[in-house]
């Protein structure tokens, strides 16, 4: 590896790295830095750009006309403001998820994890089974199933299906072991609190970083989400914003007239991701920590 | 004085007997809205496709049962087969790719060797964040001829520009993608992995004179060889049902990306444009049971290394 380097060992244990060694590093990490930011940097910088900016410009630069307004008030406009309709739909189906899912997890593994009962290993067995099982398996008799109910227009379609997390009650089971004190709770047992008001007042605090977490990744998962709803929705006016503006590509790429369609689906790709990106960065914390439960124990 | 303790008394011990019996069915109904659902929108509708993967719908005479038809023809399904011998081919070129950088980012950034690593931690991470619906049509129009930037640079130079969505050139354009997508969140598995290892644990084989390489190799990785494995995992179920990269970008690439160019858009296909449920159906569960083979697998091998 270019990245290797020479070194010595100081007396009180730390290293000295040679510069060269460390420069190398330093650059690799950057040019690796540039793979991964380039094409975000580009999505924004094409987001300002009208349609014939965008086939007469550089990618990666300015072109003369700032278009960012008037692709902004096109992309709210377009089709009766299908894209607001879209935006709404999307958050609607990511703060459910996100807010069910993360309740039904932390009651599910917190009983997992603080109770003795019949059949505990067993139903937690298949619960973290079901973690392996492919998604396609659900997914074509949930269509089925809620076209028969007759819910597939609604946004409950998405909505229902999603407060179910067999890795969120995983997480949460991992979680409230290592939080949760069981002296806590009998000392609360003792005190005579019941069952319910010890989760509700004393348990749910401590379980408090890792709800979050488990939050975190449900509303992420649930705005990105792309293959249920795909499957699910029949109507566009239910549409989140990835199958809408999967949608839209596939317009533009069938009919040039639709090219028109570009400045949209880029300026909606940013508006779209934007969310997510600041609350990942704002949350960082609650990341770091899921994925380090999710691995030393996994 | 005497009559409020025993009062007391009495109340902690019903309390206590209480809280026993309360104790006993407590979990379940703590579990109740986890378990219902459960069974509603996972442990049901498997059933239900078990079943239905087991009858086949005739233009004439209805539907009727067959048994284990339609696994029969799966496993005679060229086009099935096809779609997993792709899926393979992607997942032999991007997961150690994947997983190869992941874990040189882990190491590098984890040491002492580099200064400010949030800004490479937020963004090799970055790109997790975007729906990948997003990132297939951000890298569609990277690939692309029409305003892609790559295409704008071979030309400026005077160079031929390279074609990405051609039969050969469309898997390793995909395995790119996911791995722009999720190299970043497997390298914070594996720093977090990492950050688990308490510092004494090398710092022994540091005054001896070992080298970083070394320590690595004989000590880090082997200890987060559970994350790995893990990581490892993960991606080998991710990759066998590659769906929305390839779907999104069959507008770009319409005659190279077919309606069976994966196993899972196979089985979309089937259901919604043949509308034949029962042997999507039945597809759908031998790729699960590829996927339980193939995972397996994994776990073996890596074990198996671990062991020896």
């Amino acid at each position: 590896m270019t990245t290797q380097t020479r070194s010595h060992v100081r007396p009180n244990g730390s290293r000295s790295y040679s510069t060269t060694g460390k420069f190398s590093t330093y650059v690799f990490l950057f040019v690796c830095l540039g793979y991964f930011i380039l094409p975000l940097f580009w999505l924004l910088i094409s987001s300002t750009k009208t349609n014939a900016g965008l086939f007469n410009s550089f990618g990666f630069w300015f072109a003369k006309d700032f278009g960012l307004a008037q692709n902004l008030k096109d992309l709210f406009t377009y089709q009766d403001a299908a894209f607001i309709g879209w935006m709404k739909n999307t958050a609607i189906y990511a703060i459910s998820a996100a807010v069910g899912s993360s309740l039904i997890s932390a009651l599910a593994g917190y009983a997992f994890s603080q109770y003795r009962f019949a059949g505990r290993s067993l139903l937690f067995g298949i619960v973290l089974a079901s973690v392996f099982v492919p998604g396609t398996v659900f997914a074509i008799p949930l269509y089925l199933l809620i076209s028969k109910t007759g819910l597939s227009g609604s946004l409950l379609a998405v909505i229902l299906p999603s407060l179910i997390s067999p890795f969120g009650v995983y997480l949460m089971r991992i979680y409230s072991e290592q939080a949760i004190p069981e002296e806590l709770l009998d000392a609360a047992r003792i005190d005579g609190a019941g069952e319910f008001r010890i989760f509700a007042t004393i348990a749910f605090r401590l379980l408090l970083p890792g709800y979050v977490t488990v939050l975190l990744f449900a509303f992420v998962g649930a705005w990105n989400n792309y293959f249920l709803p795909l499957l699910v929705l029949g109507k566009s006016e239910v549409y989140p914003v990835t199958v809408g503006l999967a949608y839209w590509n596939s317009l533009a790429g069938q009919l040039s007239t639709h090219q028109i369609l570009y400045p949209l689906i880029i300026t909606g790709s940013v508006v779209g991701t934007l969310p997510v990106m600041i609350l990942f960065l704002f949350l960082q914390r609650f990341w770091q920590n899921g994925l380090a439960l999710g691995s030393i124990k996994g | 004085m005497t009559v409020t303790t025993t009062s007391n008394r009495l109340k902690t011990l019903l309390s206590f007997r209480r809280g026993r019996f309360g104790q006993k069915i407590t979990p379940y109904l703590f579990l109740t809205p986890f378990l219902a659902g459960f069974l509603v929108f996972m442990v049901y509708p498997l059933i239900y496709a078990l079943n239905l993967s087991l009858y086949r719908k005739k233009l004439v005479g209805g539907t009727s049962f067959v048994g284990l038809d339609n696994y029969l023809k799966a496993f005679q399904d060229v086009n099935f087969w096809g779609g997993v011998r792709n899926v393979l081919v992607f997942g032999a070129m991007q997961i150690p790719v994947m997983l190869g950088f992941a874990l040189l980012f882990a190491l590098l950034l984890d040491g002492k060797l580099i200064r400010r690593q949030t800004i490479f931690r937020l963004g090799y991470f970055l790109p997790f964040a975007v729906p990948s619906v997003v990132a297939a049509l951000i890298w569609g129009y990277f690939y692309g001829q029409s305003f892609g930037p790559i295409a704008q640079i071979a030309t400026a130079l005077h160079l031929k520009p390279p074609l990405f969505l051609t039969p050969t050139g469309i898997i390793p354009s995909i395995a790119n993608i996911a791995t722009w997508q999720y190299t970043g969140y497997n390298m914070l598995i594996l720093f977090a992995a990492l950050k688990g290892i308490p510092e004494e644990l090398y710092e022994a084989a540091r005054v001896d004179g070992a080298s970083d390489l070394q320590i690595a190799l004989k000590i880090r990785i082997p200890i987060i060889m559970p994350a790995i494995a893990l990581t490892a995992i993960f991606s080998v179920i991710g990759t066998l049902q590659l769906f929305n990269e390839p779907n999104v970008m069959r507008t770009v690439a319409p005659t190279v990306l077919d309606s069976h160019f994966t196993p899972n858009i196979y089985v979309y296909n089937l259901a919604f444009a043949n509308r034949q449920f029962d042997y999507s159906a039945a597809i759908a569960f031998t790729l699960a049971l590829v996927t339980a083979v193939l995972s397996s697998l994994v776990l073996l091998a890596v074990y198996r290394r671990e062991q020896s």
